[in-house]
């Protein structure tokens, strides 16, 4: 037992010598970026392609935390996230146990699911711009001409134009399509990577298929499931081209990454966008370290 | 005892077929509802531009013009070489890296490797738009070596390269976490170093991983607009930038934008395709048992 | 086995490697340094139906005039060049300009001006004699800090109302607004039919609608103070006429659709009339096949008769480009009236000079042209479209309005923009 572990101690130098070139890379193009993000943020650099070199401290930060549209968006990003990640890691989920005990065209099936992602995001973004729409009356078109059609009429939705805060659930449709099939991909993966040995035994010992998804495949796929909601809330986080293609500068669907676009680029507010993605990018940091935290010692448990 | 096992296997059977009748028309449910707006996209990229009309999305053309497809394929060309040139390259070295970084973090393991990995898994979460500037600057005069990486294909798939090694290291991380330790283990005992584990043990084994990460990262740089737009002089603008100049402007054809859209999604259709064998059960067969 | 693995990776590995390398790029020439090849390298949004075209000849115009000249189309599409100025910002902070590049005329150069990347090119204007080729309203508008930085290529109108005239004599009314309030009036009468009385889309559509109500209700002389300071947001015929534009909204159907999908409704009959710039025109009279003044009629937008809002896309020289002499010469094409002649027509906008070929421009553009022409035409400028406010100034308006367009809060939105100015100068 010691011999083992003193010959894995002479022998870890290889594995960070193969990783370290990453880690360089990691660190200059995002580390070493966002260390100058946060430089341009203490400055008050605005109004000009010239850099500022006045240091205001703090100042743009608070002056977003008491920023009326930074709350607003603040409140679609959590709400929008909540209702994608749930709708995407649900369906694809879904998909993967349907599809992993094989059954007919599981080929067709799995390339028509991932089919969503492989489109661009203009079009997708104008497609669900269409589907979307909210009109009545004679120019119903869209999802709700369709729930009209099957004589489901009272579930004609306004979608992102509702008034409610609750508008830019409604683009959780549209990113959920696009990513349930790759969710789905993940987790069939890590199924198929589970020996069926395993399986086997347990059906020997008399469980029922149910109980074997629960009690043996489960606490296996726990990385995969790690790998998907990291996956997805940084998409949801990122997302911009989707919502910028479907409803551009609408007031209801902005998150803070469309804010930090829109006052860099045509606001010409650096010191801003600068702040907004720093902040962005620590409050993923802080939710996603624990659930990560988490996941390695339950690992490390198994 | 030996009485017994007819009876499961008979009922097992019967209650299979009903299960997969129900799972087999669940699937097909699914996948009309996934192809909703394909059809959308579809019936547009066939009208011609006098009849396409949001109000009429769902209706089937008057008359089936393939006009849209000939006239936007001329545009889409060159974007199309690009894209491949940057594709390939990109996704099969990020996907190599992320395995290699993968395998190390999660079973040849150094002190500190639990923090090395989120370090690298955050590179995922910066916004691209917030690093467009220093990226550009940084590219433009790589330091000590001095080497121009914008305007033409190196600097893009470099890019491509280091922001995909997060998630790639991510799902082949979770993937050889899954593994038993008795593989790398065995391979030891057999007095195998590293590399030879890596090469020989863990990636053969990690194929449906493998697909996977190839899958994302084929799509994600064939899809990617914004880098593209930036490191790149005109010339080496990929598939993106066409469509975009397509469906993006102040008056959008739509019927060409979808025909476009169409078009450039097929390469990676037909990436999902060919990966789709790294998904058959079995690959784990066996594995044990050595 | 093992080692076929590995000489398959390593063939992989190098495939890549070998893949990529046609894409190098090339080294020679730093940033900002002047260049002896024959070619130009051009930044537009103009790519689409229309304003592509009109680029392609003018660019096959340009090549004519200067032989063995390598042109560089660096379109990149997106309204108003949104898509476009990420990358020009980048390569601007980097000193490495293209040679010429696209920007509205007006104060939407500011940022780039303060920032001393623009060259001030009268010295262009007084040697082709073009000074008194552009309206002096135009040159009023280009003139920032007694320089001029861009040369206009086209001019189009912002202040328009579009409508389908079988329709509403369908409905019986007797013809287009002259007046906001009549188009209030007219949305009761229409709401008895069904029909709502305008038809809004996205954002930017909205603060469209936006600009011309307050022009309509305020005149020109308030409207123009708006953007200088001179006219107080905070005064009551402001709020007033704000509160206006509220009422307009609440009966107008206000999708999240593009412009297009918005302005079918008017032709479909789901709506009576919208509000847009005259690039409508050139939709309507070109993929829609609609013939003017029967399928579709167009007169200026209630209370701005006579008044042309423009907005103009010209081009600019940057500081440091490469190939300095043949972005003189893009320019000298942009200028001149054979150019704009060859360009606007196919466009759809009307040319800036005054002594274009006029029989070039039919229908619509005919009309269009002989007000822009008219020397009692008063010319006022787009916020919108990048004449009257700048870059930092517009984005917090867009800002203000996307809290507005929640809350309904006139004073607060009115507010909003005064302090924006003031920060924002």
């Amino acid at each position: 037992m010691r011999r083992r572990s003193r010959r894995r101690m002479r022998n870890w130098l290889p594995g960070f010598l193969l990783v370290l070139p990453s880690l360089l890379a990691i660190g200059v193009f995002v580390y070493y970026f966002i260390g100058w993000n946060v430089a341009v943020s203490l400055t008050d650099w605005r109004g000009s392609l010239k850099p500022s070199d006045t240091f205001v401290g703090l100042a743009n930060y608070r002056q977003l935390l008491a920023d009326e549209t930074f709350h607003n968006d603040s409140i679609h990003l959590v709400i929008f996230t909540g209702f994608f990640m749930a709708g995407a890691l649900a369906l694809g989920i879904f998909m993967a146990l349907l599809l992993d005990k094989g059954v007919r065209g599981e080929g067709v099936y799995r390339a028509i699911f991932l089919f969503p992602m492989a489109i661009s995001f203009i079009a997708t973004g104008i497609i669900w711009r269409w589907l979307l729409n909210s009109d009545s009356g004679a120019s119903t078109t869209g999802i709700n001409k369709l729930t009209e059609a099957a004589g489901l009429g009272f579930l004609h939705s306004e979608w992102h134009k509702t008034d409610s805060s609750f508008a830019v659930a409604a683009i959780a449709l549209p990113a959920g399509w696009a990513l349930s099939g790759y969710i789905m991909a993940l987790f069939l993966a890590g199924l198929r990577g589970i020996p069926e040995e395993l399986r086997e035994a347990a059906r020997v010992d008399g469980a029922s298929e149910l109980r074997i998804y629960w009690h043996v495949i489960r606490p296996m796929l726990l990385p995969v499931l790690l790998s998907a909601v990291v996956i997805l809330a940084h998409i949801s986080l990122k997302t911009f081209d989707l919502i910028y293609a479907i409803d551009p500068g609408g007031p209801r669907t902005e998150t803070p990454a469309l804010y930090m676009w829109q006052t860099t680029f045509r606001g010409t507010f650096f010191a801003r966008g600068a702040s907004i993605a720093t902040m962005l990018f620590i409050a993923i940091v802080l939710v996603i370290t624990p659930y990560i935290w988490y996941t390695m010692r339950q690992e490390r448990k198994k | 005892m030996s009485a017994i096992p007819d009876a499961p296997a008979a009922r097992t059977r019967k209650a299979w077929s009903w299960g997969r009748f129900v799972r087999q028309l669940t699937l097909f449910a699914l996948a009309c509802f996934f192809l909703m707006p394909v059809y959308a996209l579809l019936v547009t990229a066939l009208k011609d531009p006098a009849h396409v009309d949001v109000v009429k999305m769902w209706s089937l053309p008057d008359s089936l013009s393939l006009e849209s497809f000939r006239i936007v394929w001329p545009k889409l060309q060159d974007g199309f070489r690009n894209s491949l040139m940057l594709a390939i390259p990109a996704s099969l070295i990020s996907s190599m890296l992320g395995a290699a970084n993968g395998f190390v973090l999660a079973k040849w393991r150094f002190p500190g490797a639990d923090v090395v990995f989120p370090i690298i898994l955050f590179g995922m979460f910066i916004p691209y738009q917030a690093i467009l500037i220093p990226m550009f600057k940084t590219l433009s005069d790589i330091p000590v070596i001095h080497y121009k990486a914008v305007g033409g294909l190196e600097g893009l798939i470099l890019v491509h390269i280091i922001y995909g090694l997060p998630i790639t290291t991510l799902i082949f991380r979770g993937f050889f976490a899954g593994l038993p330790d008795e593989l790398v283990d065995a391979a030891e005992v057999d007095g195998a170093g590293m590399l030879r584990t890596f090469f020989s043990i863990a990636l053969p084994v990690a194929l449906p991983a493998f697909a996977v990460s190839m899958i994302w990262q084929f799509t994600s740089a064939w899809n990617d607009f914004l880098f593209g737009l930036i490191l790149t002089n005109t010339e080496y603008w990929p598939i993106t930038v066409a469509l975009n100049n397509i469906a993006g402007g102040q008056t959008v054809p739509f019927n060409q934008a979808m025909a476009s859209a169409l078009l450039a999604s097929l390469p990676t259709l037909l990436v999902y395709a060919l990966l789709g064998r790294f998904f058959m059960r079995g690959l784990m067969a066996g594995a044990l048992k050595s | 086995m093992q080692i076929r693995r590995r000489q398959l990776l390593g063939a992989g590995l190098g495939a890549s490697a070998l893949i990529a390398l046609p894409g190098c790029s090339d080294q020679g020439g730093g940033s900002g340094t002047p260049s002896t090849e024959k070619k130009v390298e051009v930044f537009s949004w103009w790519s689409g139906p229309g304003e592509g075209e009109g680029l392609a000849a003018l660019i096959e115009d340009f090549k004519k005039q200067n032989p063995g000249v390598e042109f560089i189309n660096a379109a990149v599409a997106g309204g108003s060049g949104t898509q476009a100025r990420q990358v020009l910002t980048t390569r601007l902070l980097n000193n490495d300009p293209p040679d010429s590049y696209q920007l509205h005329a007006g104060q939407e150069a500011a940022s780039d001006i303060k920032a001393d990347k623009l060259e001030d090119i009268t010295y262009l204007y007084e040697a082709g004699g073009w000074k008194s080729q552009f309206p002096k309203g135009l040159l009023d508008k280009l003139t920032i800090d007694g320089k001029i930085y861009a040369v206009p290529v086209n001019i189009h109108r912002s202040n328009l109302l579009f409508f389908n005239p079988k329709k509403l004599s369908g409905w019986g009314i007797s013809g287009p607004p002259q007046t906001w309030s009549d188009l209030l009036a007219q949305s009761k009468t229409l709401a008895g039919k069904g029909v709502k009385v305008l038809s809004v889309g996205t954002t930017w559509t909205q603060m469209h609608l936006m600009e011309n109500v307050l022009l309509g209700e305020l005149g020109t002389a308030k409207y123009n103070g708006l953007w200088d300071g001179s006219t107080d947001w905070n005064g009551d015929e402001v709020i007033k006429a704000l509160d206006t534009f509220k009422q307009i909204l609440a009966a107008s159907v206000v999708g999240t659709d593009d412009w297009q999908p918005t302005i079918d409704k008017v032709i479909a009959g789901t709506a009576a009339y919208n509000v847009m710039g005259d690039w409508a025109a050139g939709y309507l009279q070109g993929p829609k096949a609609l013939k003017y003044k029967t399928d579709y009629d167009v007169v200026a937008s209630p209370g701005s008769t006579g008044v042309y809002n423009f907005l103009a896309d010209s081009f600019t020289l940057p500081k440091n480009a490469k190939h300095k002499e043949f972005a003189e010469a893009w320019l000298k094409e942009c200028a001149s009236a054979s150019g704009q002649d060859l360009f606007n027509p196919l466009k759809g906008s009307v040319p800036a000079r005054l002594d274009s070929d006029k029989s070039k421009y039919k229908d619509y553009l005919a009309w269009a042209l002989q007000e822009w022409q008219n020397t009692s035409t008063v010319v006022v400028g787009s916020l919108v479209h990048g004449v009257v406010a700048n870059n930092a100034w517009k984005s917090e308006i867009e800002r203000a309005y996307g809290l507005f367009f929640t809350d309904k809060d006139s004073k607060k939105f009115a507010g909003a923009v005064k302090a924006a100015y003031a920060a924002n100068k």
